[in-house]
């Protein structure tokens, strides 16, 4: 060891010689603490050496690092690479200053903390950081080999249990393609093709397709020099007009003839009043609009005190008016304007010497249309003030004064009916007198369904016409009861009630006969254990009684049954004839009844005879040993004649189809529909069509002649990588549920804690 | 059918404003709108379209893959001349074509089912879809339709006379209205082939014939010296089954007898079931027979204890026979069962004729009691009843749902027996003699009628079907097809095993009670497999063997099997009482935080 040391010693004198320390280097040396004797020894010769060549001062400190972790790694006690101070690390070398708090775990928060004072970061980072501070969640760790493993067999077994398997796999399918495939999956190959192609795109011509190219698509799209030129006169035109107009309107402004003004504003009224008649018609939203405006400022102008003559203005001008003619002139105008404004009647009124009034209004339309006196929609019509006009026709007065007179009639009639249902304690509650009187016709008429006396007492009373109207409220009543129907259209008249009641007979006779023969009801409602109440369900009368019809024969046949063979049996079929009917049926009844008994099953008796009792002839069982020994199978399934009284369907089974009986259920079908359902529609040839043939009887694997069949890949069965992806991902979706769950029930757990 | 007076209803509904809306008025539009939507295909269309668009709603979730295949789609649209298909997507197909086609109803998705489970299921009903599809798009390859007869106004069809139709007719069809006078081999019994190419004619007093009808060529004659009760074409043209008086005979079309079989004694009538390969026979000593023709060996013979059996006819749909008794019931038999499989009652003198449809939906039947039945045979059901004046001894129904019926020496074909009530013939016709033997022609508008004077060749409109399977009965078929046919027809022969009332039934799961298909195995076996053997505790020594200890080693394994599922559900009553607790406790916490008028409270 000393023999090795001194050698180094040398060589790093020599280099010592030949490079220089610097000052400051030197005393961070000395400040560092060393063990052994060789780097004493070392740092005498540093002392001793002279600063020359301060350059190369790094590459020495490197060197000697160096070569101190050379030495220091024969000791063979520290293997491990100790980092330089430069990277973060837990170890540092020893000979650099080691960070404080060394092979502490460093948190997220350590790093972060710096965070809030770096002004650069964002807040957004900030927030982000914060909270995945906060919370304490682990990356979960991917899936296991296992796992995916499985998940990607699975994947793989269910590519291969596709429909048809043809091997040798990725061949491509015989026969002539669709066109367009050909064209779209072409591709240039031999260099002549690349060539064209090249000139091809380098034109910008289409290549799949042969859709226009963009430089056609702008011509096509481009206008022609006659369009172009049209085009161009046009908007020349209209530039012209445009400044004509200009002008115009700029030396109207300047006119200042009152004349003129006046003028030109009964010719804007006039227009006004057309617009808006057009309005009323094209557009009545607007118009109505127009009106509402109008009415506002009828409003303001009754509510202000404006033209009303109270003004400064209008004050002085009230002095000057003894004398001055203009003057009165212009308070009569002001309060013209107001009367105007006031009315309601549309009167054409124009000022045109108020300008600065005008101005105040806005330029409101002073004008206004016959219409405004109509009522308007949104207002309630019944109320007559309301109104514009009489809208009412003297007829409908009359029967509104009739009606009048009949309310009392029919208070009176309430009256009658209320002290009544009192006496009888109905229910009903008292209607009070003031209501409409529509409403109360309406509560009449159901005291009318009530009480047909009050009834009675009511038509007596009433005028015809009322009963009338009475009669039709009640039908219209008692179909809203029936609620048959939702009647769209509105009966408004006896005629009509009629009509509709003529419907309805006319209906009823349409409406089906019931089958006029009794086809006996089935007699489900009897209880099946039972048995004998069943048999007395089954009536003579109901077996064989079908309504007959005669059919009418044209040709009566002329010769008789003479060839039957024995005269004998002839006659006994006439006898039979003769005594047909009860004879026939009570035999087949007696028959079915037999099937029912033979089908029941049997008691089974285990009572032992003198076992515990008497014994001996004649003597009954008690009751105790018949109920406790006497076994009662359960009652079989109905029979299926059961609501057939003149069929005995036999209840064998039929043993020998359950030989070819499918008896239990194959592999995936969980119910025996899905499987019957699956083998609903024959395969044979006789029932289909050839391609469905072809189709349904697909082998399952398809192999060439010849052709070698190398075993699947794993990337084939793993084409459809999206779909494993999938699958993936749902696995590791699950495996984090999974992890959820947990996690929550951990907490529930630290809760309950 | 009801189409037409429906629309006619429908408009003047429409016309009238002014009647209010009534219900029931509602009703019949709604079912007349329906009955529109079958009728023409252009709003089924856009409804199907409009469904297809609540699919699309409703599945807004698709996988990438189906988003794919869609873009694929699109590329394929467009066509390379720029232009849109102006008919995309496959041709409508009416939905009332589809519906012929149905094979019972599509059931139900239950909740939630494995992958492959899923899997198979829309797999197979893709296929039955596409089945049905195709096949209703097929439907179109069937364009023969049939006519009736139509007289003028006030005019009966049943008044127009064989020769008037005769006349009016082109010649082939009218050539197939014709008389053979045979009166002195008595009256004969009918039968034609399935094909309906060859008339098979037995004279009650011997006489066989048979004739290549429609060209009027005459395969063979004999005259069997014996009485015959019937005749019967077996599988082909090639062979027929001759009930003797004694035994049943098979002859071949030369005349030649290739069978005499004993076994079948007395034999009234017969019936042959195409698929089966199966002769079913009724004999006067009541036994009802079945004879596999292809084997030559007796399948079932049974004793039907109800006296003589002239009365026969044959379900086409599933191949049960019914039978008629002097009794007034009708008995419905299959090979496999020793007991009627349904007995009804359908008259109250004795049946005189059956007749089934080809549907299997409905049963004809006649009586002495002078009465025309109509009756469901899914539901065992009468529909109708008519009364006959004279009532009829013979029946027939033919391929488009006419019945003939014989009344003494008229015959009379009524239409739509079922559907409507029916008040007076759609034909009629008198022959020379009492009819013995009725029998719709298949594929022709032809009716034979055998008669005391012979034959006659009747013509019904609208009687066959139009369409012929050219691989089922091909009536044009060569001799090198029919051998081919024969083969195939053998090779998917149907067992008489699988004949039972509801041919659906082998389709279905076997889902009896357990316990009886649990006693068939016993019953097979001879013991039974899954009696588990009952724990008998080791006899120890020592007194250990104790009433008392071998009890309670009985009872450590009672219950084994439900223990783990007694604990599992002892554990989850436990952990909710206990959460249950907690939260009482929780909330009595929460209450008894005390206010400062609490004090006050007793």
């Amino acid at each position: 060891m000393a023999k090795v040391s001194s050698k180094k010693k040398l060589s790093k004198t020599k280099a010592k010689k030949s490079s220089e320390v610097a000052g400051d280097s030197a005393v961070k040396k000395t400040e560092v603490v060393y063990d052994e004797e060789e780097e004493e020894d070392k740092e005498d010769f540093n002392e001793n050496v002279t600063s020359e060549e301060e350059e190369e001062d790094g590459e020495d400190e490197r060197r000697r690092q160096k070569l101190l972790e050379a030495i220091s790694a024969l000791g063979g006690k520290r293997k491990k690479t100790l980092g330089e101070r430069s990277e973060a690390a837990v170890q540092l070398s020893e000979f650099s200053v080691n960070a404080e708090g060394e092979g502490d775990k460093i948190n997220l928060s350590d790093l972060i903390g710096s965070m809030d004072k770096t002004p650069q970061v964002s807040a957004k980072t900030r927030k982000q950081l914060k909270t995945l501070q906060q919370s304490n969640r682990t990356v979960e760790s991917p899936l296991s080999k296992q796992e995916t493993e499985r998940i990607q067999r699975d994947v793989a077994f269910q590519k291969a249990a596709s429909e048809q398997l043809v091997f040798p796999l990725n061949q491509e399918a015989p026969g002539p393609k669709p066109m367009e495939r050909v064209v779209t999956g072409w591709k240039a190959r031999t260099p002549l093709e690349e060539e064209i192609f090249a000139l091809l795109s380098a034109n910008k011509q289409p290549i799949h397709d042969p859709i226009l190219t963009p430089q056609e698509e702008v011509s096509m799209k481009a206008m022609s020099l006659e369009e172009a030129k049209i085009r161009r006169a046009e908007l020349q035109k209209a530039r012209a007009l445009q400044s004509y107009y200009e002008a115009k309107t700029r030396r109207e402004r300047k006119i200042k003839s009152k004349k003129y003004h006046r003028v030109q504003n009964k010719a804007k009224r006039k227009d006004f009043v057309k617009q808006f008649e057009e309005m009323v018609k094209s557009d009545p939203a607007a118009a109505l609009e127009e009106l509402h405006k109008m009415e506002l400022a009828r409003m303001q102008e009754r509510m202000s005190l404006k033209h009303q003559n109270s003004g400064k203005w209008a004050k002085s001008k009230a002095i000057m008016a003894k004398y001055d003619e203009g003057a009165r002139k212009a308070m009569q105008q002001q309060l013209e304007v107001n009367k105007d404004l006031t009315q309601k009647l549309v009167t054409a009124v124009n000022d045109e010497e108020e300008e600065e009034e005008e101005e105040d209004e806005g330029g409101d339309p002073e004008v206004l249309p016959d219409f405004v006196n109509d009522a308007e929609q949104g207002v309630d019509s019944s109320n007559p003030w309301m109104r514009g006009k009489l809208s009412e026709d003297p007829a409908e007065k009359e029967t509104s004064e009739i009606e009048e007179v009949k309310e009392t009639e029919e208070e009176a009639l309430l009256r009658e009916f209320d002290s009544r249902r009192k006496r009888r304690q109905a229910l009903i509650p008292v209607i009070s007198l003031d209501d409409d009187e529509e409403e109360e016709s309406k509560t009449a008429a159901e005291e009318e369904e009530e009480s047909k006396t009050a009834v009675e007492e009511k038509e007596e009373s009433k005028e015809e016409e009322e009963s009338k109207v009475a009669a039709v409220e009640e039908e219209e009543e008692e179909e809203e009861e029936e609620g048959l129907e939702e009647t769209l259209m509105r009966i408004r008249t006896l005629e009509d009630t009629e009509e509709l009641l003529m419907q309805e007979e006319s209906a009823a006779d349409e409406a089906p006969v019931p089958p006029p023969a009794a086809e006996n009801p089935p007699p489900a409602s009897q209880p099946a254990g039972t048995n004998k109440k069943r048999k007395r369900g089954i009536e003579l009368k109901q077996v064989l009684t079908k309504a007959t019809k005669v059919i009418q024969v044209p040709l009566a046949h002329t010769v008789e049954d003479a060839e039957d063979s024995d005269d004998n049996q002839e006659q006994r079929g006439l006898i039979r004839e003769a005594f047909a009917g009860d004879d026939v049926v009570s035999d087949f009844l007696k028959e079915k009844r037999k099937q029912e008994a033979a089908g029941k099953p049997q008691v089974v008796d285990l009572t032992l005879p003198g076992w515990g009792e008497w014994g001996g002839t004649g003597l009954k069982l008690s009751r105790r040993k018949r109920k406790k020994f006497r076994m009662k199978a359960a009652p079989p399934p109905p029979r299926k004649d059961v609501s057939l009284p003149g069929v005995i369907i036999s209840e064998k089974r039929n043993r020998s189809i359950t030989l070819h009986q499918v008896n239990t259920l194959p592999f995936p079908f969980e119910t025996h529909t899905q499987f019957e359902s699956t083998i609903r529609t024959p395969l044979g040839r006789t029932w289909n069509t050839e391609r469905t043939v072809k189709k349904i009887s697909k082998p399952k694997v398809v192999t060439r002649m010849g052709a070698i069949i190398e075993p699947m890949a794993r990337e084939e069965l793993m084409k459809d990588r999206n779909q494993t992806m999938n699958i993936l991902s749902q696995a590791e979706q699950r495996e984090e549920q999974k992890l959820k769950c947990e996690r929550i029930n951990k907490n529930k757990c630290k809760q309950k804690e | 059918m009801a189409s037409p007076g429906d629309a006619t209803l429908d408009t003047s509904h429409v016309g009238k404003n002014k009647v209010p809306a009534r219900y029931w008025l509602e009703l019949q539009k709604e079912g007349k709108d329906e009955a529109e939507v079958g009728k023409d295909a252009e709003p089924s269309r856009k409804r199907l379209r409009r469904k297809e668009k609540k699919k699309e709603k409703m599945k807004e979730k698709k996988t990438q893959k189906a988003k794919k295949m869609k873009q694929e789609d699109t590329l394929v649209k467009q066509t390379i001349s720029g232009k849109s298909d102006p008919f995309p997507g496959p041709a409508p197909i009416s939905q009332d074509r589809v519906r012929k086609f149905k094979r019972k109803t599509k059931t139900k998705r239950s909740g939630s089912v494995g992958n492959k489970l899923r899997d198979v299921i829309s797999r197979s009903e893709e296929a039955s879809e596409m089945a049905q599809k195709q096949s209703a798009r097929f439907d179109l390859l069937l364009p023969e339709d049939a006519g009736f007869l139509e007289g003028d106004e006030d005019e009966d069809t049943c008044t127009i006379s064989q020769e008037d139709i005769a006349d009016a007719v082109d010649i082939t069809s009218g050539a197939k209205y014709f008389n053979l006078k045979l009166s002195q081999f008595g009256p004969y019994r009918v039968d034609y082939s399935k094909t309906g190419r060859h008339l098979l004619l037995g004279g009650r007093r011997g006489h066989v014939a048979c004739v290549d009808w429609q060209s009027k060529q005459l395969m063979c004659e004999i005259n069997v010296m014996e009485s015959v009760n019937d005749v019967k074409w077996l599988h082909s043209e090639a062979m027929y089954a001759v009930a003797q008086k004694k035994w049943l005979y098979i002859y071949d079309t030369n005349g030649i007898e290739l069978h005499c079989i004993r076994k079948f004694n007395d034999v009234l009538r017969m019936q042959f079931l195409p698929y089966h390969f199966l002769l079913a026979t009724a004999s006067a000593t009541s036994f009802l027979q079945y004879l596999d023709v292809s084997v030559g060996k007796e399948v079932a013979a049974i004793c039907t204890k109800t006296g003589r059996l002239d009365v026969m006819c044959q379900n086409p749909h599933n191949a049960i026979v019914h039978l008629g008794h002097h009794n007034g019931t009708v008995t419905l038999w299959s090979p496999n069962q020793k007991e009627a499989l349904v007995k009804m009652l359908c008259h109250q003198g004795g049946v005189r004729s059956i007749a089934v449809d080809k549907t299997g939906t409905y049963m004809v039947t006649s009586g002495m009691d002078k009465k025309l039945k109509v009756f469901d045979i899914r539901t065992f059901k009468p529909l109708n009843s008519y009364f006959l004046p004279a009532g009829s001894s013979c029946l027939s129904l033919s391929q488009k749902g006419l019945l003939s019926a014989a009344t003494g020496d008229v015959v009379q074909v009524y239409r739509d027996v079922w559907s409507t009530t029916v008040t007076k013939p759609y034909m009629a016709h008198r022959v020379r003699g009492t009819v013995w033997g009725l029998h719709f022609c298949p594929f022709e508008d032809v009716l034979g009628v055998g008669h005391g004077d012979g034959f006659t060749s009747m013509l019904v409109p609208g009687a066959g079907e139009p369409n012929f399977d050219g691989l089922d009965a091909n009536p044009y078929r060569s001799a090198k097809q029919r051998q081919e046919w024969e083969v195939k027809a053998l090779l998917e022969k149907i067992q008489p095993e699988l004949i039972s009332l509801d041919p659906h039934e082998l389709g279905q799961v076997d889902n009896a009670a357990f316990e009886q298909r649990h006693q068939d195995r016993v019953q097979a076996l001879g013991f039974d497999p899954l009696a588990k053997a009952k724990f008998i505790p080791k006899y120890k020594k020592k007194g250990r063997s104790s009433a008392g200890s071998v009890e309670r080693r009985k009872k450590q394994v009672a219950h084994e099997d439900q223990r783990d599922v007694i604990r599992e559900t002892m554990e989850d009553k436990m952990k909710i009482e206990e959460e249950r607790r907690q939260r009482e406790k929780k909330a009595a916490v929460l209450s008894g935080q005390k206010s400062a008028l609490d004090r006050f409270k007793k």
